[in-house]
């Protein structure tokens, strides 16, 4: 009984499937965990563990694939005192399982595979900036949570130093950057979604100059009956001047609420060009004719070519 | 398997080849249940002898060979290969020839195949294939897609005749890719399958090609609306939930 296959990529294999070793398994099952949407991790490794048959295995694999899937995503994490959420970044990363988190300035441990934070401390002196550095960050913080916090209705930010967070006063360069992220979870309507930021924030003392650049993502999955995704992305520049610290960041705050508006607004109009103009280099709706297609008259067919061919219509 | 299959529903389909490839090796004995119900992007292959291009599928291939629907050989060279009867032959060579017309009209470019073999009982399937490269450097004629592909598959299960009629049985998957790129807006790819089931029981007077037709060409309609609508629909609908549209949040912010 022939079902609907799809085109047959190459001959399965030899005659007798070749017995993969642990470590390739194991670096199939860190493929698929972290090629796993935003928030569908668990699922995924649901499937590969039973796929697997082998929990050794699962594990070894999960273990490295799940820091790179939460890292990936910006994934968010409540802090046992309550004190608000711990984001799991690249930039807060001190090491495998210990996060800074710069609002609270407390340095959270956590599971990566059961994700979940397991433990909050404060952090040491020197893991916090200089008070100079701390007022330009903090003060940025505070504007872009209210932004964040008025836009994203699931949204999360956070701020950090990551170059020049011991400068006692004006006169030297510090960078910060600043990650956004707000993700919907909607498995019981088959989709999910994710839009992250994220901003660098140079500031260059002698230039008296800050430069920006932004890199936006966003994604989403429905996946009743099918499988569709959509992933965009957007890289961007801009810049402003090196100001006291409240209108620094009311300044960056407004570049980013202006680029990020603007790309949504460029989303829509994708999405609403895509029924008449971009899809009809796929597929039309209906042929230039406008009519469905004649199948009865198989000599029409014939007819039709010959004078498409000599009149060059639609060539 | 239906942890294969889940896992399938979640990866992104632009990684399914690469996915399925890990599946096939994680259960080779699962190997020819993966194939059949895995939707992969489709391959297309030259006729050498009539240097016409053709798909590739389970349907036409035998070994490593894979008969071509227009010179009716395969290629590489077989001795042997399973050939069908004169009469659906027949058929087929005039499936492929509508079909190519119909392509024309619809797709403005692509390549197209149909393939015709004899199933039990009288009864006979057939396979249309359309595989469609829209980009700008491929057949895109309007240059909006920096990438784009269509692969369509719709297999037919024809019954035989009684009465004047026979039963249809039309199952069909698009896979389908697209990617817009400037400057000023990035990069937007949009990329999903998804595959759907109709049967009609039909009279023969008009033929059995007219009928499968109809049947595709109402087929392929409905999903094209509904990757718009519905699947397109519901992303585009995600990305709102995420930030929702400035003009409602303007209405609730204080003056600074």
């Amino acid at each position: 009984m022939a079902d609907g296959g799809g085109g047959g990529g190459g001959g399965g294999g030899g005659d007798e499937p070749e017995e993969l070793s642990d470590k390739q398994k194991a670096e199939i099952a860190k493929w698929f965990l972290a090629n796993a949407p935003a928030g569908e991790i668990q699922y995924v490794a649901k499937d590969v563990r039973s796929i697997l048959g082998d929990d050794k295995i699962y594990e070894m694999a999960a273990a490295e694939a799940f820091p790179l899937h939460n890292k990936a995503h910006l994934l968010a994490l409540e802090m046992p005192d309550r004190s608000g959420d711990v984001l799991i970044t690249t930039y807060g990363e001190l090491d495998k399982i210990n996060y800074f988190d710069p609002r609270t300035a407390q340095v959270a441990t956590v599971d990566h595979v059961k994700q979940v934070c397991t433990n909050v401390r404060p952090a040491n002196d020197d893991e916090l900036p200089s008070p100079y550095i701390e007022d330009f960050r903090s003060t940025l913080d505070a504007e872009l949570s209210k932004y964040v916090g008025e836009t994203y209705p699931k949204g999360v930010c956070a701020v950090y130093c990551v170059s020049g967070k011991d400068a006692e006063g004006p006169g030297a360069d510090f960078e910060f950057v600043v990650v956004i992220s707000a993700v919907k979870h909607s498995p019981q309507n088959f989709c999910n979604g994710i839009w992250q930021s994220i901003w660098n924030i140079e500031f260059k003392d002698d230039l008296q100059f800050v430069e920006i650049k932004g890199k936006i993502q966003v994604g989403a999955h429905y996946f009743e009956e099918g499988n569709v995704q959509l992933d965009a992305k957007l890289e961007c520049k801009d810049s402003t001047i090196f100001q006291s610290p409240e209108d620094s960041a009311v300044s960056i705050t407004n570049i980013v609420r202006h680029h990020e508006t603007e790309y949504l607004a460029s989303l829509e109009a994708s999405y609403v060009n895509l029924p008449d103009t971009t899809f009809k280099d796929l597929r039309r709706k209906l042929p230039v004719t406008r009519t469905l297609f004649p199948w009865q008259n198989t000599m029409q067919f014939s007819l039709t070519r010959d004078i498409t061919k000599e009149m060059g219509i639609g060539k | 398997m239906e942890a294969a299959m889940d896992l399938m529903r979640r990866i992104s389909p632009k990684e399914s080849e690469t996915a399925l490839s890990a599946l096939l090796s994680l259960l080779p004995h699962h190997s020819a249940d993966l194939l059949s119900q895995v939707d992969l992007p489709l391959q297309v292959c030259m006729d050498q002898q009539l240097m016409k291009e053709f798909i590739l599928c389970e349907y036409n291939r035998d070994a490593d060979s894979y008969r071509s629907p227009w010179s009716n050989k395969y290629f590489p060279p077989l001795e042997d290969g399973p050939l069908p009867s004169p009469q659906l032959r027949k058929l087929e060579i005039e499936a492929n020839e509508v079909f190519t017309v119909y392509r024309d009209q619809y797709y403005e470019g692509g390549v197209s195949s149909v393939y015709i073999w004899e199933d039990h009982n009288e009864s006979f399937i057939a396979c249309f294939l359309i595989k469609k490269d829209g980009s700008r450097t491929g057949h895109g004629r309007r240059g909006y897609l920096q990438e784009g592909s269509w692969d369509a598959v719709h297999v037919i299960e024809v019954g035989p005749e009684e009465e004047g009629t026979a039963h249809y049985r039309l199952t069909s998957t698009v896979m389908l890719s697209l990617t817009t790129e400037d400057k000023s807006s990035g990069t937007f790819n949009l990329s999903g399958s998804i595959r759907r089931q109709m049967s009609h029981d039909l009279s023969v007077a008009e033929g059995h090609l007219c009928n499968m037709g109809k049947m595709i060409e109402e087929m392929e309609g409905k999903l094209r609306n509904s990757l718009d609508q519905v699947y397109f629909g519901k992303t585009r609908e995600m990305v709102c939930t995420l930030r929702p549209p400035p003009d409602g949040i303007q209405l609730r912010l204080p003056e600074n």
